[in-house]
């Protein structure tokens, strides 16, 4: 998200003020200069393109315990009070709890409601993208019924059975991670939602063109801690 | 418990959980029996931030803003926070205690501010008597992040003044900076502030850079104030001494010339004894042979 807000220049239209999120605050997390560095930001965002039609919001920080069930709840009753036609989620799953087939393909998925799925089924086949596929829902079971599962999504599933009973037109997109240094992870589901929505000149257009073209935003500095004391060596 | 870059475990208190736990949550929700449900809410109420008021120690049935008026509102959060405002603001003219906020935690139970050691987590809050639109807040306890937003509402309720001024000061541990040097290269204590768009006056110190972020009750506070578009401005410590330091404390000094502090600091070389006396008190009491 960070990529779209920084690349796009998208620009900051509110705040999605809620008591489900550890508060963290800090300076403008996409400056340039010394300018535009001393916006203040909080933890979670709303930033808008209205030439493309599109809103973004950003969450910064975890949700407080018990209180992610309730963020889901205002998050979707915002989405349809404010007339959005579409939402995209962009997420990840575990990589160490793939399957045999999921460990020999490619790590993006999707997941379409009902409601989004009449709209975009065609557009999505020809990506010929792969749909995430349903898991044993207890897996030690080896009996037990087959369901969407996404470990270590977060509030994903519980957004997207939300929306599918509320009939909201939702898109999830992810791709399969590990913990670790997840920038090359971020550049890799920034694409996978390019190929798709074309925010940028997709790469199939422009082979010799590299990730590059994303702008990281100053806030990804230092992702691993301060320099390191001379004296170690 | 943490470790951090260098294999030093500390204390890092967290209530937000993380993914894994998230998910069991979850499954527990859906199991969860009535006698869960009771042991929870009682939890919950166990947890429940109070603003109690001084002489009759019952609840507000408002905000404290709500109540009052207020102009000015300076917070100390940390000990060496307090021990500052205590020293060079408290001393300097007559405060009057109008209320407390009583809460539990794991990692603090704040005491009755009648009768207090300084080493007891607690948080009151004052105005000043020649001018009582001047509201002060000590807060020596961890507020966790699930009482923060409940701490928000006791004190400045759902209705946001904008015509105040909010200044904070608290601490964090140097190694907690992000910068290219090695954090034990910089010069510690030193200054860096954060202000809401609606603060005006310049700060007595740099900014805070990106990508150096601030969590906890001061995060709650300041991100009330930009949302609420209230003046408000951040002054944040970086120490190398957790605990009751006069070298941190007195990091705090060129705050006493902005005019967050104006009016409120009347001689600075008689607080800066008084301030000395406090040190050598808590030294005293942190000594474990006596």
């Amino acid at each position: 998200m960070d990529l779209i807000i920084s690349t796009l220049n998208m620009s900051k239209i509110g705040y999605f003020y809620t008591d489900c999120l550890v508060p963290m605050v800090g300076n403008n997390p996409y400056a340039t200069a010394e300018g535009n560095s001393t916006e203040l930001s909080i933890n979670a965002e709303v930033y808008s393109l209205p030439s493309r039609k599109l809103v973004a919001l950003q969450l910064r920080s975890i949700f407080i315990k018990y209180k992610s069930k309730p963020f889901c709840e205002k998050l979707l009753s915002w989405v349809k009070s404010s007339g959005c036609a579409r939402v995209i989620v962009l997420s990840s799953s575990h990589s160490y709890q793939r399957n045999d087939l999921q460990l020999r393909s490619t790590p993006f998925r999707y997941l379409l409601t009902p409601s989004m799925q009449r709209s975009v089924q065609n557009k999505i086949k020809s990506l010929n993208w792969q749909e995430m596929e349903k898991s044993r829902c207890i897996p030690e079971i080896d009996d037990s019924e087959f369901c969407i599962r996404i470990p270590g999504g977060g509030i994903t599933k519980t957004l997207y059975d939300e929306s599918c009973s509320k009939e909201i037109q939702m898109a999830v997109l992810l791709k399969f991670v590990s913990e670790g240094d997840n920038i090359p992870d971020a550049l890799g589901l920034v694409e996978y939602l390019n190929e798709w929505l074309q925010i940028i000149k997709p790469l199939s257009d422009d082979p010799t063109a590299s990730t590059s073209r994303w702008k990281i935003p100053s806030s990804w500095r230092l992702l691993f801690g301060s320099g390191l004391p001379p004296a170690l060596f | 418990m943490a470790a951090t870059f260098f294999g030093e475990v500390v204390k890092a208190p967290c209530r937000a959980g993380t993914e894994d736990e998230e998910e069991e949550e979850e499954e527990e929700g859906r199991r969860e029996t009535p006698e869960d449900r009771e042991v929870r809410q009682q939890l919950a109420r166990k947890r429940e931030v109070r603003l109690l008021r001084r002489q009759t120690k019952t609840s507000l049935e408002v905000s404290l803003l709500e109540k009052y008026p207020c102009s000015k509102f300076i917070i100390a959060i940390g000990n060496n926070a307090v021990a500052f405002l205590s020293s060079f603001v408290m001393n300097s003219g007559v405060w009057e205690e109008v209320g407390c906020a009583k809460l539990w935690n794991e990692w603090c139970r704040t005491a009755d501010t009648t009768h207090l050691s300084s080493t007891e987590a607690f948080c009151g809050f004052y105005h000043l008597k020649s001018n009582p639109s001047v509201f002060l807040c000590q807060c020596s306890c961890y507020v966790a992040e699930d009482q923060q937003y409940q701490w928000l509402e006791k004190v400045f309720g759902s209705c946001p003044r904008k015509n105040m001024q909010i200044t904070i000061l608290t601490c964090r541990h140097v190694t907690d900076y992000k910068t290219l040097e090695s954090t034990g290269s910089l010069p510690s204590p030193f200054l860096k502030a954060l202000k809401t768009q609606n603060f005006k006056d310049p700060a007595c110190c740099p900014l805070l850079e990106q990508p150096n972020i601030v969590h906890d009750l001061p995060a709650a506070v300041l991100s009330y104030c930009q949302v609420w578009k209230i003046p408000a401005i951040l002054y944040l410590c970086y120490t190398d001494v957790m605990k009751l330091d006069l070298i941190t404390v007195e990091a705090f000094k060129p705050i006493l010339s902005t005019r967050s502090l104006k009016g409120l600091v009347k001689n600075i070389p008689q607080s800066t004894e008084i301030l000395k006396k406090l040190m050598t008190t808590n030294e005293i009491q942190s000594n474990i042979y006596t």
